[in-house]
């Protein structure tokens, strides 16, 4: 038994005027100062007036978005009392829009205390609605959250299966101006958590059709985006990839790579997507490696040759690399910019957070701990993994 | 000619495979604590059956079936029925995805649970090792 979890999606053109037919009393909107600078902020704001809705607009989400910052967010919610929260943005604010709709609905409950196996209360109080404005993190279609504790120093992660937005608004005109750099690392992360949601042991029909799919628009359109920002045509597919991946991974789970990637990124502040993109070759050749992997099944996809798992692994490797030489992205750890002493200091902390990520026990081949550190050290030098 | 599953039998065998495993030991080597794997109708069992497992460190201090359900209490409980047991020791069904359906159902603290994932992926291999008679 496993079940199949998706928002309600509207895309394309105009989709944000979905907004204009809510019903309801008051909308929340909760975003950052980026988003409200470029604009994008009033454009919701347009159609919640549109749609007689009053609204308050919350605009101090952080790039880590704290768990201090949700509880004061959360706090806010309590004295407007809205019917609606809309999380607009990144990932962080998406993320910050799930947390705080959580702790609204559930007051006094501890972030940290939430977990998969237990249920909670949600919908008593507000919908939620998350409209993306990058194309990667797949948050608007997933029921995870993280968070930063800025008192503890300890990221915190969020899940629970009602925790699903339940709109997901995918409108190409909020990508239109996206900066080429957070084109590339956005875009990488939609890529690498649906080839590892592919691969994942919690995959499933349901998930295998999204993220194939996923694949193929990612690689398609992701460089005419990052070559071209105004080829509409390539937003508006990449957008929709990025949402399709999400929910491919919402329903399945990402792997290896993000078990590496989180632990880079906390350490050394690296933006999530490079991180986990910068691992997935490395983890391509280690999973393949230990037998039973699926990527064939991607490179077939994508058209690459194919005679059997190794060679079909082989090639989709070399053409991941040659899409982030496209994105002019780093390949290994020492492109990244990390030198060896602080790399070398760093290691035993990035072995310990990559074997308790969660996300280890859904990956085909399971690394013990001399396998992570030596997948880090090859990741360093950039070396094809044989082992 | 196996092992009956849930027997005392059973219990020392996995505790053995326990032992020999490197990667179970590996994963395991931070975390601590104790359970209660309580399997609901099993053929041939009137009432639930209570396997104790006391994991410490990558080892396994002590493994077997309780006379007495009330002789032990484990810092967790996990309850399946014998079907959904028999699902996950023959690798058909991951532990933590069968918490999140609910199949198994976990009483104790959960997320220092998820905190050792790879090591009950490993402890799972374990047991799918031990040569293991189900009875009908």
């Amino acid at each position: 038994m496993w079940y199949f979890d998706s928002p309600h999606v509207i895309f394309g053109e105009e989709a944000l005027s979905y907004l204009a037919e809510l019903k309801g009393r008051r909308a929340f909107v909760i975003t950052d100062r980026t988003i409200v600078r470029l604009g994008l902020a009033q454009l919701v704001i347009d159609q919640l007036t549109a749609a007689g809705l009053a609204y308050t607009l919350f605009d101090e989400v952080e790039p880590e978005p704290s768990l201090q910052m949700i509880q004061h967010c959360a706090g806010i919610l309590e004295q407007h009392h809205p019917d609606w929260i809309i999380g607009l943005g990144g990932g962080s604010c998406l993320d910050a829009a799930k947390a705080a709709w959580l702790l609204y609905e559930n007051p006094g409950i501890d972030p940290a205390s939430v977990n998969p196996f237990d249920q909670y209360t949600l919908r008593d109080k507000a919908k939620l609605i998350a409209i993306p404005t990058t194309s990667g993190t797949g948050s608007e279609a997933t029921w995870y959250a993280v968070l930063t504790d800025t008192v503890e120093q300890r990221k915190i992660g969020i899940g629970t299966r009602g925790l699903l937005p339940d709109y997901a608004i995918i409108d190409p005109a909020l990508v239109m101006s996206l900066p080429p750099a957070t084109t590339a690392d956005t875009g990488l992360d939609a890529l690498t958590q649906s080839i590892e949601s592919y691969q994942s042991t919690w995959r499933n029909d349901f998930s295998d059709a999204l993220c194939l799919h996923a694949v193929r628009l990612i690689f398609t359109y992701l460089p005419r985006v990052y070559a071209a920002g105004t080829d509409r045509e390539a937003r508006e597919h990449m957008h929709n990839a990025a949402a399709i991946g999400g929910i491919g991974f919402g329903n399945s789970q990402a792997t290896l790579a993000h078990c590496m990637g989180h632990a880079l990124g906390v350490l050394f502040h690296i933006p999530h997507g490079r991180a986990v993109a910068l691992f997935l070759p490395y983890t391509i050749e280690f999973t393949v490696n230990g037998g039973g992997s699926r990527y064939a099944d991607i490179a077939q996809a994508l058209s690459l040759p194919t005679d059997n798992e190794a060679t079909g692994a082989a090639n989709l490797v070399a053409a991941i690399r040659d899409l982030e030489r496209q994105l002019r992205q780093p390949l290994t750890l020492r492109e990244l910019g990390i030198d060896r002493p602080a790399f070398e200091q760093a290691l035993p902390e990035l072995v310990a957070r990559a074997e308790t990520d969660t996300q280890i026990a859904t990956s085909l081949r399971v690394p013990d701990s001399g396998d992570l550190r030596r997948l880090f050290e090859y990741a360093f030098d950039g070396k094809g993994i044989d082992f | 000619m196996g092992i009956k599953f849930a027997s005392d039998e059973w219990m020392k065998a996995l505790k053995e495979e326990l032992s020999k495993s490197d990667g179970y030991r590996d994963a395991a080597k931070t975390w601590e604590g104790d359970f209660y794997w309580v399997v609901t109708g099993m053929p041939g069992e009137a009432a639930n059956v209570h396997l104790y497992v006391d994991l410490w460190h990558g080892e396994c201090r002590d493994a077997f079936r309780a006379t007495d359900a009330a002789a032990k209490t484990p810092e967790f409980i996990i309850e399946a029925t014998y079907a959904v047991w028999r699902k996950v020791v023959d690798k058909k069904l991951d532990p933590l995805q069968g918490m999140v359906t609910r199949q198994l159902k976990l009483k104790g603290n959960m997320l220092k649970i998820m905190k050792a994932p790879k090591a009950a992926t490993e402890l799972v291999l374990c047991a799918t090792r031990v040569a293991t008679d189900w009875p009908a």
